[in-house]
Formats: structure tokens, C-alpha cells, sequence
């Protein structure tokens, strides 16, 4: 029985938003310059084979660059994901536990991966 | 989950034919969706063979000349046909417009004629519009100002202030880019749409109103305005020529500025 003004205007503006929006485009752009310097060095380490791989990845500064790298990806996927469930689950409820699985799935695989590379490196 | 495909009594059949009487060779087909709530039947789309020697050369002239002139049961909105009361907004070959804008000469084949997408169908060619015009009110659309006018009759603005209202106030309200937006279709309960977006920038921009900072705070809400993702079709559609994506940018913008 509700109008539809009271129904469009529902429980106010949740007043955020645009730090979600901010942080997603911001780990986007930043992904650009780690994505062009990752890819040629991944290209050579293949060549190169298993052993030149290790040693890489034991270079500090190729092991920062990495971290950095699965960091952002995974922290841009989640941001992501959250967004491509809010589109289209409209199940309050299964709303909200799909987001918690994305974000601790993406905590999960970031911490594992970055584990990963500091166990070669150290 | 958003609903992909249509329930059972939506799926469109095939309706009448309504051939030529006559032995013109400029015909052309115009195909339009019927509904009707009055009784249970799906659907259908009707087919109007048309004598374009006799007939305007717009969409509008077509719709008005089947409803004169073939069966007077078609149900449209319109009223100015010269686009600026917005009511004749429509899906027309696969692009929402304003019929009276359209003109027939631009499509190739068969015109084919659907109620803006999206939207429940009251009748035949007319969407119901309350939850957008609901969501329009929301914005407060009008000037909100606590300082009175400083000669006491009308509050000034310079030409360059004036300027930044251009591309806003030509809107006329059809909904043509709010029924385009997938965004719209999966969340219009909450996201205001592109067409309610440029109206709240056409009042934020505006140097008159005071009220900037609570419109700026009533819109920052991930569902009322983030669900904008510059996908586009709002700008693509408008038969005015406006851009309500860059409009939403704006908006965005000053979000981020006011940090």
C-alpha cells in the first residue's frame, strides 16, 4: 500500500559509494604499468626454464613487483565481483553471503599466492 | 536472481494481418505490439500495410493514421509531435525514440514498433511511468534556494553560469535512455536511471540552487547512482541528442571531489 515515492526513496542514500568506485578505477590504472612489466618477464623466464625462473622471482625487486601484482589482482577482483553481484542477485540474503564468499576466497587466494612467492624468495 | 526471460504470459504470437485496400505501389509494413489488459490473451504483434503516398512522413503519422484510419482500438501516447512534450517514447526498429522524431525514410524493411522496454505495458504502445516519475520527485526537480532573489524578483546568473545547464534542460523527460540501460532493467527499484541522473546534475550544476551538498549526499549511495556503468545506451538512444552518461560523470566527479 505504500506510494511510490516511499517505495523509490526505500531507506535513503547509504552515503558511500564512491570509495568503492574510487579504489576500483585506482587498482585498475595501477595494474596497467605491473601487467606490461610482468608479461615480457614471464615470456623470458619461460624461455629461459625452471632454474632462471627461481632465480627471478629471488631478485627483490621482481618479488615486489609480483606481490604488488597478485595483490592488486585480487583485490581489483573482489572489488569486481561485488559489483557483478549486486547487478544481478537480488536475494537480499544470498546477496550478502555470495560477497563474503567472494571476499574471503579473494583474502584467501591473495595471502597463498603472495605466501608463494615468499617462500621462493626466501 | 534478475529474470533473463520473459514469463509464459509475455511471449509474444503473431496477431492480425491488415492488409492494403487499395493499389498503391509505396506501401510499407508497420508491425506493432498489442496488449491489452481487458482480456487474458498474450501479446501479439499486428501487422498494418500502409499507403505512404497518403500517410506523414513519421512514425507518429503512421501510428496516427492506423488508429484513424484502420483500427481504433491502438493506444499510444502523444501529443505535440514535434518533440518536445516527450510522450510518444517508444521502442521503434530496435532503438528507443520518440515517434514523432522518427522518420520513417531512416529504416530499412518492416518498422517495427514496441512499448519502451522493460517497463509493465498499462496498453498496447504505453508503459506504466509511475516508478520513474516516483524516482524523479525523489530528486526534488526544482529550484531550492534559501536566499531570496536580490532585486526581489529573479536571481541572476552570468552567461557562463547559464552555460552550464546546456545539454540538461533540453531533456523532456521521455525515458527513452532510462528504459535502454541493462542497469535500469536489472535494478530500477533502486538505481535512478539515466534519465533522473541528468535531471539531479541539471539542478546540482545550476549556480541558483543552495542546495548542492544534500543533493550531492541524497544521490552517493552504490545502488542510486553506482549502478551507472558507462555502458552507454542512454546516450546512444536519446532522440534529443543528450548525453546523461557524461551528465552521470559528472555527478561522479563531484562525489569524488568533495572527499
Amino acid at each position: 500500500m505504500k506510494s511510490d515515492l516511499a517505495k523509490v526513496q526505500g531507506l535513503g542514500s547509504a552515503k558511500h559509494g564512491v570509495g568503492h568506485w574510487k579504489i576500483q578505477r585506482l587498482s585498475a590504472v595501477g595494474m596497467i604499468p605491473l601487467i606490461l612489466w610482468f608479461i615480457p618477464s614471464l615470456m623470458l623466464t619461460i624461455i629461459s626454464g625452471y632454474n632462471e625462473a627461481i632465480l627471478w622471482i629471488q631478485n627483490p625487486f621482481n618479488a615486489t613487483g609480483l606481490i604488488l601484482l597478485l595483490g592488486t589482482i585480487f583485490f581489483h577482483a573482489s572489488l569486481g565481483l561485488q559489483v557483478v553481484i549486486e547487478d544481478y542477485v537480488h536475494s537480499e540474503g544470498l546477496k550478502i553471503i555470495s560477497i563474503i564468499f567472494v571476499k574471503l576466497s579473494s583474502i584467501l587466494l591473495g595471502v597463498l599466492s603472495i605466501l608463494c612467492v615468499l617462500k621462493i624468495f626466501l | 536472481m534478475a529474470d533473463f526471460a520473459l514469463p509464459k504470459n509475455s511471449k509474444i504470437v503473431k496477431g492480425i494481418d491488415y492488409p492494403l485496400e487499395s493499389d498503391s505501389k509505396n506501401t510499407r509494413k508497420v508491425n506493432v505490439y498489442r496488449w491489452s489488459p481487458d482480456d487474458d490473451e498474450n501479446p501479439r504483434i499486428d501487422s498494418y500495410t500502409l499507403d505512404l503516398d497518403n500517410c506523414g512522413p513519421m512514425v507518429l503519422d503512421a501510428l496516427i493514421k492506423i488508429k484513424d484510419e484502420v483500427d481504433s482500438s491502438l493506444t499510444f501516447r502523444r501529443s505535440c509531435r514535434e518533440g518536445i512534450c516527450g510522450s510518444c517514447s517508444m521502442n521503434v526498429d530496435g532503438t528507443n525514440t520518440l515517434a514523432c522524431l522518427k522518420s520513417m525514410d531512416d529504416i530499412k524493411g518492416d518498422i517495427n514498433i514496441y512499448p519502451l522496454p522493460h517497463m509493465d505495458v498499462i496498453k498496447d504502445l504505453v508503459p506504466d511511468l509511475s516508478k520513474a516519475y516516483a524516482q524523479l520527485t525523489s530528486i526534488k526537480p526544482w529550484l531550492q534556494s534559501d536566499t531570496p532573489a536580490s532585486d526581489g524578483k529573479e536571481r541572476r546568473q552570468s552567461p557562463e553560469e547559464r552555460e552550464k545547464i546546456d545539454g540538461l534542460w533540453e531533456c523532456v523527460l521521455c525515458f527513452s535512455c532510462t528504459t535502454a540501460c541493462p542497469s535500469y532493467w536489472w535494478n530500477g527499484d533502486k538505481y535512478l536511471g539515466p534519465a533522473v541522473l541528468l535531471q539531479a546534475y541539471r539542478w546540482i550544476v545550476d549556480s541558483r540552487d543552495e542546495n548542492t551538498g544534500e543533493r550531492l549526499d541524497a544521490l552517493e549511495d552504490p545502488f542510486k547512482l553506482y549502478r551507472c556503468h558507462t555502458i552507454m545506451n542512454c546516450t546512444q538512444t536519446c532522440p534529443k541528442g543528450l548525453n546523461p552518461a557524461k551528465a552521470i560523470g559528472e555527478i561522479k566527479k563531484l562525489q569524488l571531489e568533495r572527499q
